[in-house]
């Protein structure tokens, strides 16, 4: 393997990083040949990082690649079964840390070495209050002593990661904050005793946008004020680009590319880095219009610094899509004489929530509020926005499987409101949707031949076996999936194949409307491309009507030529993409926008940042 | 929390009267008088008219329902047509002596359940974890009765340490009641131990497995203390789930175990109305069992609310 001689840089840090002051003095952590293996399995190998005090250091790496499997060894908590070898050195600590009792090493996680998860949800005890939760980490480190000193420093912890009301929101439990006040709560925990170094393993993956962003800069701001070591692992290149000094880029358990982040970034060495650069920047596109991917990566011409420096002339840099030829014109523009392929009016979905109390009115949450659209037949048509904004309700009307509080909705033709199930038939024949999770919504008892089948088998369709096996053998072709995949179950499939089983499932009835629910959001980068590219050539190819639901902004550019914004139940903005996304009128789409990464966005803003230290380096 | 509270009692209260409907309705549907199975069939009709006109029984079904139903609230359940005793007297009775051997063996489940169980789970890869399953999974397989004639045989019998039978109510001769339980209560609990050991196990297994103990050990807490600190609420919860239910399904579920001990105790009473086909005793003693279970659940509800601040308000 050649990724073995490219990880030098580690023996001369002085070289990747010379904005820190004192390099000589000894390193904040040296990692010297770590390997993690389970019984049968090398889940990483001949790992080394020095890192100095104050460095932030990004781990880069998709699933499997052993990124986490790493920071968990240098906290000494790897799964049982899971061993370590090689060397862990922290500064004002004795010894390897891999040899170190329990004991030991309790007495350095939390005080010396700290970290915050991926899962605020379920990273918190349920069970207990927000305020003892970050007390106990400073009691059990003796760093305060008393309960009321205890208490008091909980809530200046907590005031300090910026929570609303830090008193009252030390009395709360965990479910009773948000995802970004979880995991700022996560954050006060692991700073309260003011650790040399934090380890942060996909800490805003799980977080909406405009929240990522928040919790970015105020993990890069408080370890800037402390002079906190930080070492982030992430699978998203432009988290990084944000946040860290130097990256370290691993695969299949193998640091593959190391360097400062401008220079691996802009001048990827190792294929596999300028593999995931390809399919991670959702500006850039093959002459074909498509977007790179692993394999075709070759060709891609990562961001220059230059380029990222100058604002960015978007439509230069887009897919040029418009020139392909389409029947329908007009994104956004009023109808165009041809009826609507999906009509919605003043649709409304308002849940009850259980009662609080035995007189009041039982609480009413307004999932929808009135909101309008028309999609014409043809039309890639893109609804974005972040958890509880109604998106997944709409979805869950258009598809006929929850019924509208009030309004009306047409959807090739039939009418969704107050239809029995019986009438939704031929619905659900001209809509179909690709799920988020493609693990979940495939039937794990089915084989695949039957779960892509299955539509055939509604009502009113005969499809004799024979044409069923051979309308799967053709799915099966167009998502670019072997035949024998059809006898094979969908576990024995990885992440990437089982989103396009979805997409066979759903397209084999042939329907006029494709509804694609966070299709990528659950995959790697470098399999969200292909799937990307495979939905696009299908909508092409079937002719069909694309509704595309997604939180992420930048896939939504790429694949959508009109887009509603959607907040609070409500079509805050609507209209052709580029429009929206060049000239957001709505504070809210703003926000969005401002607060959506891409890779060249973030390089741009950190040379913009430290432009002096910037060119020196190049 | 109040509104739960004040929800789960209606509950209650609707339960228990919807299951008197059914109760009664299923006690009626048996055919067979009264009247004639306490007095013979060679009973002259003058005599079984005057029978039925005692029991009641010649008056409208509706009415003798409404009888029934009002006198339960204050514990009234009427004279039994084979008995001729008071139920009332003979269900307080027997519902004292049932309550204390089975909660009593309960909590000595709990007791090894608790402690066994977390071993069980911490240590689930070492010989003593494995251990500690394989002993549970056959105290499981092991019939209450036959544990408790083990028991018998060798501690009363054997070693002629303890009474092999009999009760004694606890006011009256509190050490020859506390001589007397102990073996049905160790032949109770030796099963329910090993059935909620399992639970507990794998409650806590599941747990260990959690995001939050993963933060417990991040922050410097060892493991033993970030289970008991981080895990045990959390892995309560669904061990009070099975205990509440085991613990209704034995106070009548012991009493095999009663049999064997000779301990006059609601099940026993139950079977030996069934057998007397004593119609009014069995619905009035199936009305207090649904009484019980109906209060565990109510309890067991509540220690919920105050087990898991999810529950305790929605919104």
């Amino acid at each position: 393997m050649e990724s073995g001689s490219l990880v030098t840089t580690s023996m001369n840090p002085s070289s990747s990083i010379n904005t820190e002051a004192d390099a000589a003095a000894d390193p904040l952590l040296q990692v010297t040949g770590l390997s993690v293996a389970s019984r049968d399995r090398q889940l990483v190998q001949g790992f080394n990082l020095t890192m100095n005090r104050g460095e932030r250091v990004g781990l880069i790496g998709e699933s499997g690649s052993g990124k986490s499997m790493t920071s968990t060894a240098l906290m000494g908590l790897l799964p049982e079964g899971v061993n370590a070898v090689g060397t862990v050195r922290l500064a004002g600590r004795e010894g390897n840390l891999l040899t170190a009792s329990d004991r030991q090493m309790c007495r350095i996680r939390g005080n010396d070495m700290t970290m915050v998860f991926q899962e605020p949800l379920t990273a918190l005890n349920p069970l207990m209050k927000v305020g003892p939760q970050v007390a106990e980490v400073m009691v059990k480190h003796k760093n305060v002593t008393g309960r009321r000193a205890a208490k008091n420093k909980a809530v200046a912890m907590l005031a300090s990661v910026r929570l609303p009301d830090p008193a009252q929101a030390a009395q709360a439990y965990p479910h009773q904050l948000s995802g970004g006040q979880r995991q700022r709560v996560m954050l006060a925990m692991a700073l309260a005793n003011d650790p040399e170094l934090l380890l942060c393993d996909e800490p805003t993956t799980a977080l909406d946008v405009t929240v990522q962003r928040q919790v970015l800069d105020l993990i890069l701001e408080s370890v800037r004020q402390r002079g906190t070591g930080l070492l982030f692992i992430t699978h998203d290149l432009s988290v990084v680009a944000n946040v860290c000094d130097r990256v370290l880029v691993m695969n299949k358990g193998v640091v593959v590319e190391e360097g400062s982040a401008a220079e691996v970034f802009t001048r990827p060495r190792h294929a596999y880095t300028r593999g995931l650069l390809a399919a991670s920047d959702l500006d850039a596109s093959d002459e074909d219009g498509r977007l790179f991917t692993v394999a075709s990566a070759a060709a891609y011409v990562p961001p220059k610094i230059k380029e990222v420096l100058a604002p960015m002339p978007a439509a230069t840099l887009r897919a040029p899509r418009s020139q392909v030829p389409e029947s329908h014109g007009s994104p956004g523009g009023p109808a165009t004489g041809v009826e609507p392929v999906i009509s919605v009016k003043n649709l409304v979905r308002t849940y009850q929530r259980g009662r609080t109390s035995l007189f009041a009115k039982p609480l009413e949450v307004q999932a929808l509020r009135g909101i309008s659209f028309d999609v014409q037949a043809g039309q890639r048509f893109g609804v974005v926005g972040e958890s509880g904004s109604g998106k997944s309700t709409l979805l869950r009307i258009l598809a006929g499987l929850d019924q509208p509080t009030s309004g009306s909705v047409r959807v090739a033709g039939n009418e969704v409101a107050g239809a029995r199930e019986s009438a939704l038939v031929d619905l659900r024949r001209q809509l179909q949707i690709v799920f988020q999770d493609p693990m979940g919504s495939l039937n794990p008892r089915m084989r695949v031949q039957e779960i892509i089948a299955e539509p055939l088998l509604a009502p009113g369709q005969k499809v004799d076996s024979a044409r069923q096996r051979r309308l799967v053998a053709q799915m099966l072709a167009a998502v670019d999936l072997p035949a024998d995949s059809a006898g094979r179950f969908p576990h024995q499939f990885s992440g990437g194949q089982r989103q396009r089983i979805s997409i066979a499932r759903a397209l084999i009835c042939e329907p006029r409307i494709l509804v694609a629910d966070e299709p990528v959001s659950a995959l790697d980068v470098s399999v969200r491309a292909q799937v990307l590219n495979l939905l696009s050539d299908l909508v092409d190819q079937y002719q069909l009507t694309l509704v595309f639901v997604s939180h992420d902004l930048g896939v939504v550019r790429h694949i959508c030529d009109n887009v509603v914004v959607m907040n609070q139940g409500e079509i805050v903005e609507s209209g052709a993409t580029e429009q929206i996304y060049e000239h957001p009128q709505h504070e809210y789409t703003r926000t969005l926008v401002g607060a959506s990464m891409s890779l060249r966005s973030e390089l741009a803003a950190r040379a913009a940042q430290s432009k002096g230290r910037f060119h020196a380096n190049l | 929390m109040v509104v739960r509270l004040a929800v789960n009692v209606v509950r209650f209260i609707v339960t228990f009267f919807v299951a008197t409907v059914a109760v009664f309705a299923l006690m009626r549907a048996i055919p067979g008088d009264p009247a004639q199975i306490s007095l013979g069939v060679n009973a002259s009709p003058e005599l079984l008219a005057q029978t039925r006109r005692e029991f009641g029984t010649d008056r409208p079904l509706i009415a003798q329902y409404f009888d029934w139903v009002s006198g339960l609230p204050q514990g009234h359940f009427g004279v039994s047509f084979v008995t001729r005793r008071d139920i009332s007297d003979m269900i307080a009775d027997r519902v004292q002596v049932s309550l204390i051997l089975v909660i009593l063996s309960m909590i000595v489940a709990l007791l090894i359940a608790v402690p066994f169980g977390t071993l069980a789970a911490v240590r689930h890869r070492r010989t003593s974890g494995i251990l500690i399953s394989g002993i549970s999974q056959l105290g499981v397989a092991i019939p209450g009765f036959l544990a408790g004639i083990m028991l018998v045989v060798v501690f009363a019998v054997g070693l002629g340490w303890l009474p092999a039978n009999g009760w004694t109510p606890p006011g009256q001769d509190f050490g020859d009641f506390a001589s007397r339980i102990v073996l049905p209560v160790v032949a109770l609990a030796s099963v329910q131990g090993a059935i909620l050991t399992r639970y507990v196990r794998s409650a806590v297994l599941e747990v260990m497995s959690e995001d939050y103990l993963r933060t417990a050990r991040a922050k410097g807490l060892g493991k033993l203390e970030a289970l008991v600190r981080h895990g045990l609420r959390n892995a309560s919860i669904p061990v009070l789930t099975v205990t509440s239910i085991q613990l209704a399904a034995l106070i009548i579920g012991a009493v095999v175990v009663e049999r064997v001990f000779v301990i006059p105790g609601l099940g026993s009473m139950l079977l030996d109305a069934v057998g007397n086909r004593d119609m009014l005793s069995v619905q009035s003693v199936v009305m207090v069992l649904v009484a019980i279970t109906l209060i565990i659940n109510l309890i067991v509800d509540t220690l919920y609310t105050v087990l898991d601040p999810r529950i305790r308000k929605q919104a």
